[in-house]
């Protein structure tokens, strides 16, 4: 079986202009619902506490907001979690003057009502925490996207590490945008993820890469354009196929890996989705502004024994 | 040309084998089990309380599937979590006070798997159930704590030396001396200098008076803190022993944090009642007028208390002082007969009351007594020799250099050293510990068999090759989990089916690449060859992008997040071995012998 039989190069290069206006757009509508409705950021980053509670029977939302209210807790957000007979309770930090000891307070009271109550998850976070995980994430975010850069330089050339990153970073801003339209929760899983989603859809960047170079030393007499162009019909049927692949693992988390799992999963879905869209239709063209040449790769005093293979 | 030499294949093959044994113990899961642990150092895991705890079993006939006893513990497994608790209740009761018994897990794989240390991996919290807390050190407590007892030895420190000051106050980091005149001030500070080395004074001039300005060294502060978190910790292993947990994480983390993992712990109330508690440390006179036999009532005015050893002894009921006039207890030698010694240093208060009551004590003995659970224990009573002054106590005699150090521990860890506050706490419980197992399971599985089926169907006999090697990933990288033994969380689980769906990449790549060769017009031998060759370039290019993620989540990310960023890591590696060389391997085997190749089944 075989999905992709392209006999001629399709000319990526030429739609350049209107690809990079698509991921303009895209790119700064998810600035600007980043910028006017933020991220929903979850307890890890904002602090506070979550409790998730179970009930023998299906559990009444309303009642337990009643009985919350009863103890100072009014702008507790109560909401069915998963089943009808679970129930998630979160408490900002500022309403909490208990800290550490506000879920006994709250079970206790939940237990006066109906003593099936059973505390299935806690998750406390004071105020100083919160803030360390959200320098940390920017820390490692930092992190990656120097590293990868650094190394596609040492690799390639500086101009493929930049247009690599750019490309990867508009993936993240856009999983970012997608998050803040949505007002999805966007907790420490999240991030995790959304790092992945970096170090992995650089692969496709450095596929394309990989290829281009192969295509400069290989085909000695063709444009720059065609051979970019040839460089991504070349992997597209791989490119598509993998992401295909990591796409049903990603999907099985989706569905069967539970709420924890929901959010991560989905991260990685529209990670995974752009980042096909940017390593070809992003980092390409970007490459040609950056005036990508033959001579970056064919250097004299960059001559390697790998160089001289046909 | 697509054939490995016979070492390599070996060297596949004995990796593989590797890996599988030590990803069994992972097929046979665990039991719940009780584990017995001596809390004092005098007791030891040995025959005779393996053979004491199977008495007590079977006198409560509880049959334990195995009883084992280890350098630190004894361990019995049984086969249902009712049984479990009954024993657990048994031996509690029968084997008192001295004995942590504490519900564990312990793997049911057979005996020649232990012996060669291949467990199961081992579950975080979030699949186990447990509680984790982040305790913040209060780390300016323990500075101005440190500071105040300072300024009340400066005080005594001039008045001994007979230099007359006007006040000694403290005010933030600043302890501030005044002196009428600047000779006093000079002499004052010459003392001070040579008492007081962890200080650093400057003189001013304000309002006519002479003032003398001290703070704590920058190293002296970063020491005191040191000192303050290595307390605490010493303190939270003592009270987390009472909880009776089996495998109790308590760590530092960063400059002034404290980790608390309590595996298998429910009751996050007592939790957090027991390791926020301050036990307390009190000095009295032994009144050794009266005689004590076991179950006599007390005179008036005292009371009984007893040692480690179960001694009683009889108490006075006044307290002289109490452990927070403690600075800093330390074990030593005894500078005149070299026995080993407890080196107290009391704070100025302490230090003028306990010279008191030594001068009127001499020949008495004293008492230290260690409150916890409301309890008290007699950790040691010491003759008073003489009259002592200045702070300096010193306790010897009958003691070697263990009990030494147990009793200078004890004294220092009757009181956290700096207050603790519960910054974050994860509790899950174990019902949603066991849905998140199967929650991540069931994905993997899952994701496993549709990527099977789609690489099967699109690349055939390549495509099975591939799966295999995506099979035989999964199988050295929970051999590698569990071998390490490195915390799976539910975000490593994910991170375990991500990994799986990323390594398929180096396959497809070899696959295409291969297809693409052959698509050229290269003959299959040539092609197999020239796809395994210019794929492996990218595929060690992308690779290592991804580590690069993975390291920097796992240099910054928290908790679960660090397990997740582990799994990456470890999966990068398998999986440029399984995809590369376990694949290759296949495709020598069923391609590489024929030396006329026409077709291979690549779709």
């Amino acid at each position: 079986m075989e999905f992709f039989k392209i006999k001629k190069d399709i000319p990526f290069m030429s739609y350049g202009r209107f690809t990079t206006t698509i991921s303009l757009v895209t790119f700064l509508l998810a600035v600007f619902f980043l910028a006017t409705r933020g991220l929903n950021f979850g307890v890890d980053f904002t602090g506070g506490t979550v409790m998730e509670v179970h009930y023998a029977q299906p559990a009444d939302v309303n009642k337990v907001r009643e009985q919350l209210a009863g103890i100072a807790l009014k702008d507790a957000l109560v909401q069915n979690f998963g089943s009808s007979h679970d129930v998630l309770i979160q408490v900002p930090l500022k309403q909490n003057t208990m800290g550490a000891k506000l879920s006994e307070h709250v079970v206790d009271t939940l237990r006066q009502q109906d003593a099936s109550v059973e505390l299935r998850r806690v998750e406390f976070v004071g105020p100083q925490v919160g803030k360390d995980l959200v320098e940390n994430g920017a820390m490692a975010l930092l992190l990656v996207s120097m590293g990868i850069v650094g190394y596609l330089w040492l690799r390639f050339e500086w101009k493929f590490g930049l247009a690599a990153i750019i490309a990867n970073l508009h993936d993240v801003v856009i999983i970012l945008g997608f998050f803040a339209f949505f007002q999805w929760e966007f907790s420490l899983s999240v991030l995790a993820a959304v790092l992945a989603v970096l170090g992995y859809s650089v692969n496709e960047s450095v596929v394309v890469f990989d290829r281009i170079r192969e295509n400069f030393r290989k085909m000695r007499k063709t444009e720059v354009t065609e051979i970019i162009d040839n460089a991504i019909t070349r992997t597209m049927s791989r490119t598509i196929i993998t992401h295909l692949s990591t796409q049903m693992m990603v999907t099985s988390m989706l569905f069967l890996g539970g709420e924890t799992l929901h959010y991560f999963a989905l991260a990685l879905t529209i990670g995974i989705l752009f980042s096909i869209y940017s390593s070809v239709l992003v980092a390409s063209p970007l490459l040609l502004i950056f005036g990508v040449s033959r001579e970056d790769f064919i250097k004299p005093e960059k001559t390697e024994a790998e160089e001289v293979l046909p | 040309m697509n054939r490995y030499p016979l070492w390599k294949y070996l060297l596949i093959l004995s990796v593989l084998v590797l890996g599988l044994v030590y990803a069994l113990p992972n097929l046979y899961g665990e039991s719940p089990a009780v584990q017995v642990l001596p809390l004092r150092s005098n007791l030891k895991a040995d025959a005779a309380l393996l053979a004491r705890v199977d008495d007590v079993l079977k006198s409560a006939q509880l049959a334990p599937e195995v009883l084992s006893q280890d350098a630190t513990s004894i361990k019995a497994r049984f086969a249902d979590t009712d049984t479990q608790l009954k024993a657990k209740d048994v031996l509690q009761a029968q084997l008192g006070e001295d004995y942590v018994v504490a519900l564990n897990l312990l793997s049911r794989s057979p005996q020649w798997l232990n012996d060669m240390g291949a467990l199961p991996m081992y579950l975080g919290l979030d699949l186990r159930g447990g509680v984790h807390f982040l305790m913040q050190v209060d780390m300016k407590g323990a500075l101005d704590k440190n500071l105040e007892s300072a300024s009340g030895d400066i005080r005594s420190t001039l008045r001994e030396a007979n230099i007359a000051y006007a006040g000694v106050s403290r005010d933030g980091g600043t302890v501030t001396v005044k002196f009428r005149d600047d000779a006093a001030r000079s002499k004052g500070e010459a003392e001070l200098k040579q008492r007081f080395g962890g200080l650093e004074f400057s003189a001013r001039e304000e309002g006519g008076d002479f003032l003398l300005l001290g703070r704590l060294k920058q190293q002296e502060q970063l020491r005191i803190q040191e000192a303050a978190v290595q307390q605490n910790l010493v303190t939270l292993r003592n009270r987390v022993n009472e909880l009776g947990v089996a495998e109790p994480v308590i760590q530092q983390q960063g400059v002034d944090r404290i980790v608390v993992q309590l595996p298998g712990v429910q009751d996050t109330a007592r939790a957090k009642e027991i390791l926020g508690r301050t036990a307390t440390l009190e000095v009295r006179m032994v009144d050794d007028e009266h005689q004590v036999g076991m179950g006599a009532v007390a005179p008036f005015g005292t009371e009984i208390f007893k040692d480690s050893d179960g001694t009683p002894l009889l108490v006075k009921k006044s307290v002289i002082l109490t452990g927070e006039r403690i600075d800093d207890a330390q074990p030593g030698f005894d500078s005149r007969n070299n026995e080993p010694a407890v080196h107290i240093n009391l704070d100025a208060v302490g230090a003028r009351k306990f010279k008191e009551a030594t001068r009127e004590n001499v020949g008495k003995r004293m008492a230290i007594i260690l409150f916890e659970k409301g309890r008290g224990t007699v950790v040691t009573a010491p003759v008073i020799r003489e009259e002592i002054g200045g702070g300096r106590v010193q306790i010897s005699g009958k003691m070697n250099t263990e009990e030494a150090n147990d009793t200078a521990l004890l004294l220092r860890a009757g009181a956290l050293a700096a207050p603790m506050e519960i910054v974050e706490e994860r509790t899950v419980g174990p019902s949603l510990g066991a849905d998140n197992i199967k929650r991540g399971f069931d994905s993997t599985k899952i994701g496993f068999i549709a990527i099977a089926i789609f690489m099967i169907v699109y690349y055939l006999m390549f495509g099975t090759v591939s799966v295999l090697a995506l099979g035989a990933n999964l199988l050295l990288l929970v051999a590698l989990l569990s071998m390490l033994q490195a915390t799976l969380t539910l975000p490593g689980m994910a991170g375990i089916a991500l990994t799986l769906g990323m390594a398929i990449d180096a396959n497809v790549l070899i696959n295409e690449r291969i297809r693409e060769e052959l698509r050229n017009g290269m003959p299959p031998q040539t092609a197999i060859h020239a796809g395994y060759e210019n794929a492996f370039a990218t595929i060690l290019d992308s690779n290592i992008t991804t580590l690069i993620a993975g390291i920097a989540l796992f240099m910054f990310g928290s908790g679960p997040v660090k397990g997740f960023a582990v799994v990456l890591c470890l999966g990068i590696l398998t999986s440029m071995f399984s995809a590369v060389m376990v694949s290759r391997m296949l495709v020598n085997l069923i391609y590489g012998r024929k030396a006329r190749l026409n077709k291979v089944a690549i779709g």
